[in-house]
């Protein structure tokens, strides 16, 4: 007996979890990596009215297309240059943070509810509402996102909250999916026949049984999603129906740049390399939240 | 019954079951449409307080089923369960709860990882409506005690424990809405030998504590003989024989419990792995065999086993299902 429970990591005992995941995190490079660039550009986002040196809407036809300050022609009056209307183009890409970061945080959220909704209630439920949503789930992933996003905004007009609203609605297909075989797995498990035994309710069991342990997958596939409405805002904007302008979005600085591809490429350039940055930076952050969270992954 | 000196029942059992039968329809295939599984099959059974009744069975032959049933889990399709001589269909889910409560297998998957044990343990009191947190906390700390564990323990998470440790914090879970029965489903055969023992020593002491009864469910022979007052065998959904634990062991009467004491291993290498007369594989439970559901595998089958299937009959030592015994008797 003694022994018994003397046994257990002597370590993990001493230290509290959040001291246990935050040692974690921060021995891990991809995390840590993932984590410093999104804190930039979160924080660009942020404060984006106090760092922009100029206002991203102000013409000045007679400084069009200056180039940035590395290019012989550049001067520190507009570090990035500026646009085929004369914006400052470092202005245009501090406030495009906010758009992007809007776009990818609102549509995941939406999308985040709708699928775990449909998820767990396929994997709780089973047998009839089941086949039901695993249905709806295979037609949704039979439908191209880009075509339908497309014809909704032509049909509607585009505005960020129209592009925040059809992207949520189109993008729960992998929540649904994750939700459901992770559902299914705590279900088999006897902590929640246990939960049935004690006269829990379904609501109890649903928010203090099986939604902790979908936190983990549901963190992952969140970072996921964020970054793919971005990519797809961008898309949207790049074909010309997505944010309008004059918003700086990043996907519609590229397309606004890019007449001037041959001459001017920083246009297309500079916000393209941001997109792939913060692209990267939140799928590091998510795959090392899966790492260093996992109960008995520690891998 | 040395069951009736622990306790004054006036002779009403305290877990009655009553020609309980549970179906299950499966899908035979794409066009087959749905066949019937009757995992259990009409199972009467009384089990008075302060009796440890033994389970035991192939994998397959309804045990688990059974006790699905008699936690309010899975409904019967025909035939009633009794609490104390009232109907267990007639009452609230957490009446239920109150009186009947499982420990499990496997303590890995019975304790949810994410949350800690004083939680864990502290939940069932949260569903029935305690609202006093530190009275909460007081009999959360009382049951860990019980139980044999730190109380410091109540902080921690379930991956920091053993599984001995978890297996008492599913005991501890189990007790703290003070039921009369516990419903233990293999609750040793996931642990250590070592650890084993300890277990069952705790579910002895307790039940004395406790007033407990128990129907323990085990394939494990040597448990049952040292932890059962009486023994009943299933197989293949139905219950084939019933008696007192000493008698069981000393001389079982249905061929298939004669089998099952057979294929007990020694610790003695000399004596080889025992042979048992029992040819053949376990029958499919969608198509039972007809008559008796053991005759294609018993030493002993009749051209009436094929036909007939026998009922569970009581004499003085206890109830048997065979033509043979019958016949004995009979004659």
């Amino acid at each position: 007996m003694a022994a018994e429970t003397g046994s257990g990591d002597p370590l993990a005992r001493e230290l509290s979890r959040g001291r246990v995941l935050w040692l974690r995190g921060l021995g891990h490079q991809g995390f840590l990596m993932g984590a410093v660039v999104l804190g930039v550009i979160v924080m660009m986002a942020v404060f984006a009215p106090l760092l922009a040196p100029m206002d991203p809407f102000e013409q000045n036809l007679s400084a069009r297309l200056i180039p940035p300050v590395w290019d012989d022609r550049g001067s520190w009056a507009h570090p990035l240059g500026t646009d085929h209307l004369g914006r400052d183009y470092l202005s245009r890409l501090i406030y495009g943070a906010q758009i992007s970061l809007l776009i990818g945080i609102g549509a995941a959220f939406i999308s985040g509810i709708i699928g775990t909704l449909m998820g767990v209630a396929a994997g709780y439920f089973g047998g009839r509402v089941d086949m039901v949503i695993s249905f709806i789930i295979t037609a949704r992933l039979a439908t191209p996102v880009i075509l339908v996003a497309l014809a909704i905004v032509a049909m509607i007009g585009a505005s960020l909250e129209i592009v925040i609203a059809v992207l949520g609605l189109l993008l729960w297909d992998r929540y649904a999916l994750v939700m459901r075989a992770t559902t299914q797995q705590i279900c088999a498990n006897d902590y929640i026949t246990a939960a049935k035994a004690q006269g829990c309710s379904l609501a109890r069991i649903v928010v203090s049984e099986i939604l902790p342990n979908l936190a983990n997958n549901l963190i992952v596939v969140a970072t996921l999603e964020v970054a793919n409405a971005i990519i797809l805002e961008a898309a949207l904007s790049f074909l010309g129906l997505g944010v309008p302008p004059p918003l700086p979005s990043w996907g519609l600085m590229v397309s606004e740049g890019k007449s001037y591809i041959l001459f001017d490429p920083w246009l297309i350039t500079i916000p393209g390399v941001m997109l792939f940055l913060l692209v990267l930076a939140i799928n590091l952050v998510g795959d090392g939240i899966r790492d260093v969270t996992s109960p008995e992954g520690r891998n | 019954m040395s069951a009736s000196a622990l306790s004054d029942t006036g002779g009403i059992p305290a877990l009655e079951l009553r020609r309980v039968t549970r179906d299950f329809h499966v899908s035979a295939g794409l066009f087959a449409g749905k066949r019937r599984l009757r995992a259990v099959n009409d199972v009467s059974l009384s089990i008075e307080t302060g009796e440890v009744v033994g389970l035991v069975g192939e994998s397959g032959c309804g045990k688990s089923t059974l006790s699905k049933v008699l936690l309010g889990l899975l409904p019967a399709s025909a035939g009633e369960v009794l609490f104390h001589g009232e109907q267990m269909s007639h009452q609230k889910r957490r009446a239920v709860a109150k009186r009947i409560q499982p420990i499990f297998q496997d303590p890995y998957s019975s304790l949810n990882p994410r949350r800690s044990i004083g939680s864990i343990i502290a939940q069932p009191l949260h569903v029935h409506g305690f609202g006093n947190r530190t009275e909460i906390r007081r009999r959360v700390s009382d049951m860990l005690d019980v139980v044999g564990l730190p109380s410091r323990l109540a902080q921690a998470s379930p991956a920091q424990l053993s599984g001995g440790q978890r297996q008492r914090v599913a005991i501890a879970r189990a007790l703290i809405l003070r039921p009369e029965i516990l419903i233990c489903d293999e609750p040793t055969s996931a642990l250590d030998v070592s650890v084993q023992s300890q277990i069952l020593n705790l579910l002895l002491d307790l039940r004395r504590e406790f007033q407990l009864t128990y129907l323990f469910i085990s394939h494990n022979l040597a448990v049952v003989e040292h932890i059962a007052t009486r023994v009943a065998v299933m197989y293949l959904g139905r219950l084939v024989e019933v008696a007192e634990t000493r008698a069981f062991f000393q001389a079982p009467r249905h061929p298939y419990s004669q089998a099952l004491l057979d294929s007990i291993i020694t610790p003695n290498p000399a004596e080889g792995i025992p042979t048992v007369h029992l040819g053949g594989s376990f029958p499919n439970p969608i198509d039972p065999p007809s008559g008796c559901a053991f005759h294609p595998r018993c030493p002993h089958a009749m051209p009436r086993c094929a036909t007939d299937a026998p009922r569970l009959l009581t004499d003085e030592a206890g109830e048997i299902a065979c033509h043979l015994t019958n016949m004995q008797q009979g004659a």
